[in-house]
């Protein structure tokens, strides 16, 4: 069946539809006449050009950006049904885009639209929902960018603070509660960073003598404070860049990264145990304890094991405890041997 | 309940009644933390539990409550991004209760996953409309109520509503009168102004 015939002459020529009408479904429209000037203007684009568009010719109009060779009214004539891109001139700062289609008089109607300038123009013009036809997908569009701006916000809101939920976990699972040194496993992964590393580090391996009797005589609460006072000796005896760790109940563990010097590091155990000697005052009584200490050192050969490192610095903390505590020991071949022998001969007590 | 139902009670409370008042009703309804996420969700119970709380609190019925919720939403700063999105619905009144009935979808779009009860407008003449709720949760007809007060009056249109509460077999649904379309001067809106009226 052959459909009804209806071309631009039978809707404008014939005034099937008036002016009104067309205003009504392209607001945005205009037309020219065969002398190349605009002739009719469409309510919404009269509205934003500030001063009167009818009566302008071509070049006055309009600077086209695509297709670059359209110069006037035969080109936009030529143009027929294509996209055409350019600015106003009357609005150079928002570019357009336009459906051009020829008529009949020998002028050219042009139906415009912001496109991706969208939501800077309706800003800068202040459009307003009657300022689209209702088949304009503007307003739709407009609401989605907003209402997904918005989404978007409170989702990333969500994920900062799941960032800070997390950070913070992370934290609580690498640091001791009581101290806030690092615990056990930041230790491990601490160590295992630094045989990777392949730079010269030692591990100083602590443990408190006569913890035990305070705990038990004055409390857990001095038993704490203890602890706590210890964690700050520690914390002052070392630089920012080694790592101190409660490993245990009263064992401390620390890296020192290139810090290998056996001389200083000695002196260093030994204010350490000196500090920690300082009675602690507890409600009326005083806390006194000590502390031995084994030092191993890696000399960055690659040759130890975490386990073997870890292995050493134990060996010379018993063998700083046989030889009557309260004193630091550094690990050497054949000190296994001698703690071995000493072991048989003198079980170590525990405290 | 959608996180952003549950956070639009929260808000209300806060900003309306002060932090002391939301954690009173979060510690009565068992909220803990004491907040929730607007993008997660949660048990429906819960939800009463904090409605619940908040009518004890307030002396207030739920429906009041709720209500006041609605009108919250729409008036207050914190919320201005939901009256903006309600005012894309046209430039009067009448055109925003003609477009109630694709409320829904256009929730959809900003918030796939929300439950939004269906909308059905039914005009009976000489300014009288029945708003038809549809759906799940029957607290939200009064919540639209509300809504739809506070937005009467961004428009300056002067309109009498009434909520029912679903009963039996019928659907819960809103009475309303528009009594007059321009009744005082509304409140500006501007499509691009993105958050500034």
């Amino acid at each position: 069946m052959a459909l009804p015939r209806l071309d631009a002459q039978a809707l404008m020529g014939a005034a099937l539809l008036a002016p009104a009408a067309l205003d009504r479904l392209m607001p945005m429209h205009l037309q020219i006449a065969a002398d190349g000037h605009v002739v009719h203007v469409g309510p919404t684009l009269g509205q934003v050009s500030p001063v009167p568009l009818e009566g302008l010719g071509f070049k006055a109009l309009m600077g086209v950006l695509q297709p670059r060779g359209i110069q006037d009214l035969a080109g936009l004539r030529a143009a027929d049904g294509g996209q055409v891109r350019f600015r106003l001139a009357t609005e150079p700062e928002i570019p357009m885009k336009g459906l051009c289609v020829p008529t009949h008089d020998g002028g050219a109607l042009l139906n415009l639209s912001f496109g991706y300038a969208v939501t800077s123009a309706v800003e800068h013009f202040h459009l307003t929902c009657g300022d689209f036809a209702c088949t304009d997908l503007t307003i739709e569009m407009l609401f989605l960018i907003e209402a997904k701006s918005a989404a978007q916000e409170e989702q990333r809101k969500l994920n900062m603070r799941l960032q800070g939920d997390k950070q913070r976990a992370e934290a609580e699972a690498l640091s001791d509660g009581l101290t806030g040194l690092a615990n056990r496993r930041a230790f491990d992964a601490a160590l295992m960073r630094c045989i990777e590393n392949g730079a010269p580090f030692a591990v100083m391996q602590i443990d408190l003598d006569f913890f035990k009797a305070v705990n038990d005589t004055l409390g857990h609460a001095a038993g704490d404070a203890v602890l706590a006072k210890v964690a700050a000796v520690l914390k002052k005896e070392t630089r920012a860049s080694d790592l101190v760790a409660r490993v245990g109940g009263d064992e401390f563990s620390i890296l020192f990264v290139r810090f290998v010097d056996v001389g200083s590091l000695l002196d260093v155990a030994g204010r350490m145990i000196a500090h920690i000697e300082e009675p602690l005052p507890f409600g009326k009584q005083a806390c006194e304890i000590s502390a031995s200490i084994g030092i191993a050192v890696a000399q960055g050969a690659h040759s130890d094991t975490a386990a073997d490192l870890v292995h050493k610095a134990d060996t010379a903390l018993y063998a700083s405890k046989f030889a009557g505590r309260r004193q630091a020991t550094i690990y050497s071949q054949g000190l296994e041997e001698e703690v071995a022998r000493n072991a048989a001969d003198l079980p170590l007590p525990r405290q | 309940m959608h996180g952003l139902v549950n956070r639009s009670i929260e808000c209300f409370v806060r900003d309306t009644y002060g932090q002391m008042a939301w954690e009173d009703v979060a510690r009565c309804a068992g909220l803990e933390p004491a907040t929730f996420e607007s993008m997660l969700h949660y048990n429906d119970q819960l939800t009463h539990a904090v409605l619940e709380a908040i009518s004890q609190r307030l002396n207030k019925p739920r429906e009041a409550v709720l209500e006041d919720v609605g009108t919250y939403l729409v008036t207050h700063s914190n919320t201005k991004a939901i009256r903006r999105l309600l005012r894309f619905s046209g430039d009067s009144f009448g055109d925003f209760l003609a477009s109630l009935d694709d409320l829904p979808e256009r929730v959809k779009l900003a918030v796939p996953d929300l439950e939004f009860p269906r909308l059905e407008l039914e005009e009976r003449g000489n300014g009288q409309f029945c708003l038809w709720v549809r759906g799940a949760h029957a607290e939200f007809i009064w919540v639209i109520c509300g809504a739809m007060r506070a937005l009467a009056d961004d428009y300056g249109a002067l309109v009498l509503m009434e909520g029912h509460d679903p009963v039996g077999g019928t659907d819960g649904f809103i009475e309303l009168h528009l009594a007059a379309l321009s009744f005082a001067e509304g409140n500006a809106f501007s499509l691009g102004a993105g958050g500034a009226n």
